[in-house]
């Protein structure tokens, strides 16, 4: 393999990616078609209205990753839509709940447009993720202006004991999603900068080398940020998703695994601070963050608290492994179906089956992502890559771990199924920047490096100057280089 | 980068990994407890809202549901609901089950096991799941006689089939209508539910096979056996005095009536109810005799598990004193109507003891039996000689002694009197247990009236317990 140096030139793909597509509306849709028909024995009467829209959007989507992206991930786009499919057939058999039925389906396909709009204008805007990367401190301070939204009076809201939302008007959003990718994206390119000095050694303890003391700033501004956000939001699952993201990153992007244990250490010590402030203290706010966690590990102990949690197992106990069917099952029952607990709604109507391939779902994206992260050869794009799939995938853990109650429940979105605008447009331009670094990392170049994607070897860039040449544009800064020595060096080593 | 990338992939992997898993212990170990979860709506509403299986006497459904336009599509009605009330219990959304509705609740939700085929083929075909049909033993005639002879008073009344152990009539009075438990407005159904479960009148309890009194006289019966089947001739003489000196007390046991002698055998003690001679008979066998005699006749097992039967009972380890009570059905005997039938019926049916059940068949809706109840034999209570001795005694009592108003002319009816003293502030129990026997029949009834406005003497249970007794057996003879 090291002799012979192998071209890979990945294929486009876009014809599977239409025909995953077709597929992905037409499941969606389908589940649209059969909740009626299960409910009223006749097509809900929008059919066709509905149809038109869900296939202009899908068309829409595809023609512009056509012209822009071409050689993007071919999977991405389909996961996405069946997601989002059945996230609306199920916002729409939830409303049918109430009597008379509420009509929150047509916002949520709304908000789905807008997602998709989102999605365009981020392919038209950002061809390519790179210029993102000269955006460092603009993006942190936007991130953590948008983290700290909700804590503003005036536009601050707590919904459910967790101020994680603002309103304006008759509308609620949760700038923390928005949050999520801003953050990673400045976290990603200053990680890329700074990863070097990081990288840097410290004691040597048990075999892990402990970073420099000197090194610790960033991790725990971001630490106390958190804990922060934890003790003023009052929402574990925000807190310990953008620590989590930080944390991982920084081990990406120093390959020290001295990083993450670190994390995991202060992690224990935020915790433990918490618990000295609720028992010594008594500070009386955090009786939500209790709840939450005896209604994980006990929930039947009190009926009354923990009826959302209760009623979420009835649910899933109800559907069994192949659930009741669509429109078929009494996901009424459980409180906040449409946005916390829309997990249990799969399982109480499609069953433990169903519920099982929604998380695969969840799982192909996140695969597709680190996989994007790995093909690639350039450090922002890797990190940006790996770093959003992380969050992605720590997101669903949490919030489908939340309501199986594998986990204490937190105050996340389940991504493209909860109702809420704010979750599912920043979700779907997550899905857009994905792409675009698929494409970048995908597209063919023309003094193509022969690579195999999957040999470990292959991630030298056998000349520093030609790889220079391919992407140091005038704007470029002295970090890639940098990091791009640091590849070859790395090679080196082995 | 790519190494630690793998690496988190590896920690991604083992995230879903433990997502996968949960949902898979969830499935199998979680969900049965939730599904069987007394607070889980999902369960309950659906069970609550299909079409149940009837329960019938005779052809006649008791308990039956009807498509209703309510929050549910089936709602539950029982008709002559006071009169079944003991027999059927309720079924109601937030106060359980009860009766023959909760012992057979698999059955008539058509969830349980032995309907597994059927359910397989209804999913298939599409159809409602559907409720078996119970059918009971009852004699809606003998129960209807029961009811109106009781006449609102306090009591019970059982009647068997003494050669099988089908219940043929099981009446507990003062009752009440299960239709206002079983009602779809859960409101209205609270508050019947308060009410009746706190009734002065006990309206909810089973008097005929779940509470146990003091039997009285008609526990002589079973002192009675005792000396036969230990060996002691039946026209042996025992001492009747007016009054005993109970062994170790100071206390005097009198007798109601006269006993017609000092010195009188079984019959005549029997015919009589002379106290003084059945608590000499007692202390002379011994505890352990009268309670082992006791026990074959049913006691300190729970007949009729289909209504969750209770026990009746001799006591432990009584003193001379105490088992000279006991023998006369006092002091800490106690026993349900249910048993003291199940005593007559032993004697009649030759001392063979059977099984006392009250569902003759499981029937799916194509009226094809799913299970049939095969009459049981529980032992030989007495042997066939000594039963035919105790059938004679118990003629005498009818014929001319406390019992005559038992009396069906042309007929063999045979029985026992009892007059149980409870505290001296309440009035006395009355019974009165007995068997009659036509040519293709032979039943047991017993009856029981908790608060005999009367004196306290024996002829109690013969005057307004015996004539129940007759209206019931002349139905079914």
């Amino acid at each position: 393999m090291t002799d012979v140096q192998m071209v890979v030139i990945h294929r486009s793909r876009r014809n599977i990616e239409l025909l995953l597509l077709l597929f992905a509306l037409g499941i969606g849709f389908s589940a649209y078609l059969i909740t009626g028909l299960n409910l009223y024995g006749e097509l809900p009467t929008n059919w066709l209205a509905a149809a038109g829209v869900w296939v202009i959007l899908g068309a829409a989507c595809h023609a512009f990753t056509r012209w822009r992206i071409p050689y993007a991930d071919p999977v991405l786009l389909p996961c996405v839509f069946l997601l989002n499919g059945i996230g609306l057939a199920l916002i729409f058999r939830l409303d049918q709940t109430s009597t008379p039925p509420a009509n929150d389906v047509v916002t949520q396909l709304g908000w789905t447009g807008l997602g998709v709009i989102g999605f365009i204008a981020f392919l038209i805007i950002f061809r390519d993720h790179r210029p993102l990367q000269r955006y460092t401190y603009t993006l942190a301070l936007l991130g953590v202006v948008l983290l700290l939204m909700p804590l503003l009076p005036g536009i601050g809201r707590e919904i459910n004991g967790s101020r994680i939302w603002i309103g304006i008007g008759p509308f609620s959003f949760q700038p923390a999603e928005i949050a999520k990718l801003v953050l990673t994206t400045a976290f990603a390119s200053y990680l890329v900068e700074r990863r070097e000095v990081l990288a840097l050694a410290g004691r040597r303890v048990l075999g892990i080398d402990l970073p420099r003391a000197r090194d610790l700033g960033p991790i725990l501004i971001v630490w106390a940020g958190c804990l922060l956000v934890l003790l003023a939001q009052r929402d574990l699952g925000t807190s310990m998703l953008f620590f989590g993201m930080f944390v991982m990153m920084l081990y990406v992007a120093t390959e020290r695994p001295g990083w993450p244990l670190l994390g995991l250490g202060m992690a224990v010590l935020g915790g433990l601070v918490m618990f000295v402030l609720i028992k010594v203290f008594k500070v009386g706010f955090f009786d939500h963050v209790l709840v939450r966690l005896s209604s994980w590990l006990d929930p039947f102990s009190d009926y009354d608290k923990n009826y959302q949690v209760i009623q979420g197992q009835f649910g899933m106990a109800w559907g069994g492994l192949l659930g009741r069917g669509l429109g078929e099952g009494r996901p009424g029952l459980t409180p906040l179906a449409k946005s916390d607990f829309i997990a249990t709604v799969v399982g109480e109507e499609l069953g433990v089956a169903g519920l099982m391939a929604v998380i695969l779902l969840y799982g192909i994206i996140i695969a597709r992502g680190l996989r994007t992260a790995l093909i690639g050869k350039e450090a922002f794009g890797k990190l940006l890559a790996a770093g959003l799939s992380f969050t992605f995938a720590l997101q669903v853990f949490a919030i489908i771990g939340g309501v199986t109650r594998l986990l204490p429940l937190t105050g996340l979105t389940t991504p493209f199924m909860s109702q809420g605008g704010s979750s599912l447009v920043s979700n779907w331009v997550l899905v857009a920047l994905l792409m675009v670094v698929s494409h970048q990392f995908r597209k063919p170049v023309t003094t193509a490096v022969g690579v195999d994607p999957d040999s470990e070897s292959t991630q030298l860039i056998p000349a520093v100057e030609s790889r220079s040449g391919l992407f140091g544009r005038s704007s470029r800064r002295d970090a890639h280089r940098e990091s791009a020595h640091r590849d070859g060096a790395e090679v080196g080593a082995r | 980068m790519n190494r630690p990338i793998r690496r988190v992939a590896v920690v991604v992997m083992v995230m879903f990994a433990l997502l996968l898993g949960n949902l898979t212990f969830s499935s199998v170990i979680r969900e049965n407890a939730l599904d069987k979860n007394t607070a889980n709506r999902r369960v309950r509403d659906a069970e609550f809202g299909q079409d149940r299986g009837a329960i019938l006497a005779g052809n006649a459904p008791i308990a039956d549901t009807a498509p209703s336009d309510g929050r549910y599509k089936f709602q539950r009605l029982y008709t002559s609901g006071e009169l079944y009330a003991p027999i059927t219990g309720f079924y109601s959304y937030d106060h359980g089950s009860t009766g023959l509705e909760a012992t057979f609740n698999g059955q008539l939700a058509g969830t349980d096991d032995s309907l597994v085929v059927r359910r397989l083929i209804d999913i298939v075909t599409d159809k409602p799941p559907t409720g078996a049909m119970v059918e009971t033993t009852v004699d809606a005639r003998a129960q209807q006689a029961a009811y109106q002879g009781l006449n609102g008073r306090k009591g019970a009344v059982v009647a068997i089939d003494a050669k099988t152990g089908a219940v043929l009539a099981l009446v507990s009075t003062p009752s009440y209508d299960p239709n206002r438990i079983a009602s779809h407005d859960i409101e209205a159904a609270r508050k019947a539910y308060t009410e009746l479960a706190n009734s002065p009148q006990r309206r909810m309890s089973n008097r005929a096979a779940r509470e146990v009194y003091p039997p009285g006289s008609t526990f002589k019966l079973v002192t009675a056996a005792a000396a036969l089947e230990n060996g002691i001739p039946p026209d042996q003489k025992w001492d009747s005095p007016d009054r005993l000196k109970l062994p170790g007390t100071e206390t005097y046991l009198p007798n109601e009536s006269s006993c017609g002698g000092t010195k009188i055998d079984l019959e005549q003690a029997l015919k009589v109810s002379c106290n003084t001679a059945f608590a000499n008979v007692g202390i002379n066998l011994g505890a352990d005799r009268m309670r082992e005699q006791a026990e074959k006749f049913g006691f300190a097992s729970r007949p009729l598990p289909d209504l969750n039967g209770v026990a009746s009972r001799f006591p432990d380890d009584p003193n001379d004193a105490q088992l000279g009570l006991s023998a006369i059905g006092q002091y800490d005997v106690a026993a349900s109507p249910l048993q003291m039938a199940m005593v007559s019926a032993a004697i009649a049916n030759d001392g063979v003891l059977m099984q006392p059940y009250l569902v003759g068949a499981v029937r799916g809706q194509d009226l094809k039996p799913i299970s049939t109840t095969r009459p049981k034999e529980l032992g030989q209570a007495v042997s066939p000689e000594n039963a035919r001795i105790l059938q004679g005694w118990m003629q005498t009592v009818v014929k001319n002694g406390t019992g005559v108003n038992a009396q069906i002319s042309g007929m063999e009816v045979g029985g026992k009197t009892g007059t149980a003293n409870t505290t001296p502030d309440k009035p006395p129990y009355a019974w009165f247990t007995s068997y009659g026997r036509s040519q293709n029949r032979t039943v047991a009834v017993s009856v029981f009236i908790e608060e005999a406005p009367t004196a306290r003497n024996d002829i109690s249970g013969g005057r307004l317990a015996a004539p129940i007794s007759r209206s019931v057996m002349e139905v079914l003879l």
